[in-house]
């Protein structure tokens, strides 16, 4: 575990999770600090991404699923029975590896989680669609065309545009699943400068196959392996001289 | 299997061990030539200088477009941080061999003094040095290049002996000051090529351990192996 310089965000301790019988992972426990930049690497079916959508409960929905341990947002185990889903996800946004926006216009993509959550000022809606918009360095691209459809926009506006809704209902932490996969190089770097800037107002969990991004964005990283935390630590640390032997191989290319 | 990365870092470590080879035949023709007073031997130094050159040159190129291409991670990034350095350590000890061979060359025609008796058994610890740090970096073995950090202080009290001995004898005119200062150069170079093969061992313990020993940061260590 790295030494935390920031508070505690979001624990997670001896978090297990099935998909019926299949365990795919097996009791994670880990401190994610605010105000950092936490990435999951591992090989394909190593479990980050199951374990990063575990952090808003996206699993839900999938049957047959359960889980054990405990996610700890703020105190409350986010897997407690009377715990609201709609405003843990407001809590705890999420951006997929494919833009999703949805098929309304630049303004409506951004407004929908507000209106959602029930603000119905349209002044105060327009406020926070442009500070979204600028936060997610998309603003000055749309401005002139909120109302122009958000599917014309190209695949790193999309993105972008994905971010801007989920940070317009304020979370508190953003879940990225592989947000720059598909994007080309300009596109990803701006992604990721992005994601150095929201860092200072968001706690940021990304899931990355890309290495190199990893290093580059993230301030922890934790390896996972097999459904299991293998080591969590600096990035600066884990990319230079990681102390698991299985970390090493992986981050060289000498899995397998 | 074994990614072509990684057969181009053996490819890497094989040519820095071909270009120490180099580097410690020029050494001992240097020390020869010193010793003999032989022309041609300095001359082939000085030929032999070029090559190293090159190699120094060949491998610089090969460590910046693999840090380019493969964006290497860990052991990896360390193995080519210190392969670049050894690249430079080796670099300078074939200039230093050139110094030798071109005090070597200042000597001819002259009389020996007796200090001189010291350089071949100085010599002697270096080149060991040199060929112990390349093993060690071979074998990926911190030990053996901890062993020859502690060689160091023996080449240091050599250097430091010939030079008070030198101080003694008498120097009743320029000749014999350029002979004596020709002789405790050459032996200020060897010193210099034995602390070099000691950067190549913190290198070596770099890559291995992830560790930094330079600068003294880890004397404490050493100091207590010294003393068992």
């Amino acid at each position: 575990m790295p030494n935390p310089t920031n508070p505690i965000e979001l624990v997670t301790r001896d978090f297990s999770f099935y998909y019926g019988n299949y365990q795919a992972l097996t009791s994670i426990s880990m401190d994610v600090e605010r105000n950092r930049v936490t990435a999951f690497i591992g090989p394909s079916g190593c479990g980050k991404s199951t374990f990063l959508r575990s952090l808003n409960r996206m699993n839900d929905i999938i049957p047959g699923t359960r889980v054990e341990g405990k996610v700890l947002l703020g105190g409350v185990d986010i897997y407690n029975k009377d715990v609201d889903v709609v405003d843990l996800r407001r809590k705890v946004g999420m951006v997929f590896q494919k833009s999703n926006p949805f098929p309304k216009s630049i303004f409506d993509n951004v407004a929908y989680g507000l209106r959602i959550h029930g603000e119905r000022n349209p002044s105060a809606v327009a406020q926070r669609v442009e500070e979204s918009l600028r936060a997610a360095a998309l603003w000055n691209e749309v401005k002139d065309r909120l109302d122009k459809s958000a599917m014309d926009l190209s695949g790193g506006q999309q993105q972008r545009l994905c971010i801007a809704r989920a940070l317009a209902v304020r979370p508190e932490i953003v879940l990225m699943d592989e947000p720059a996969s598909a994007l080309d190089p300009l596109a990803t770097q701006k992604i990721e400068e992005l994601i150095f800037e929201l860092k200072k107002d968001y706690t940021i969990i990304i899931v990355t196959h890309n290495m190199q991004q990893a290093a580059r964005v993230s301030d922890t990283t934790a390896f996972f392996y097999l459904g299991e935390l293998v080591e969590f630590d600096e990035t600066k640390r884990i990319f230079t001289n990681p102390k698991e032997k299985k970390t090493e191989d992986y981050i060289t290319g000498r899995f397998g | 299997m074994e990614r072509h990365f990684h057969e181009q870092l053996q490819e890497l470590k094989k040519k820095l061990t071909t270009m120490s080879r180099s580097v410690e035949e020029s050494i001992e023709k240097s020390i020869r030539s010193f010793m003999l007073r032989d022309a041609g031997l300095a001359d082939e130094v000085f030929r032999m200088d070029d090559v190293i050159n090159r190699m120094e040159m060949d491998i610089d190129d090969d460590c910046l477009k693999l840090l380019a291409l493969q964006q290497p991670l860990a052991a990896d990034l360390r193995f080519i941080m210190a392969a670049m350095k050894i690249n430079n350590d080796l670099e300078r000890m074939g200039d230093h061999s050139v110094n030798i061979a071109g005090y070597a060359k200042s000597l001819i025609g002259t009389e020996a003094v007796p200090p001189i008796n010291r350089i071949p058994a100085m010599a002697k610890i270096a080149l060991g040095m040199v060929s112990e740090s390349l093993a060690a970096f071979v074998e990926g073995d911190a030990d053996r290049a901890r062993l020859v950090c502690l060689k160091d202080d023996e080449v240091d009290a050599m250097d430091d002996a010939i030079f008070k001995e030198v101080l003694r004898l008498p120097h009743p005119g320029p000749e014999s000051v350029s002979r004596s200062l020709a002789l405790v150069l050459a032996s200020k170079n060897i010193e210099r090529i034995a602390d070099l093969s000691t950067n190549i061992a913190e290198e070596v313990i770099f890559i291995v351990q992830a560790r930094t020993i330079k600068h003294h940061s880890e004397l404490s260590v050493i100091e207590d192996r010294r003393a068992r």
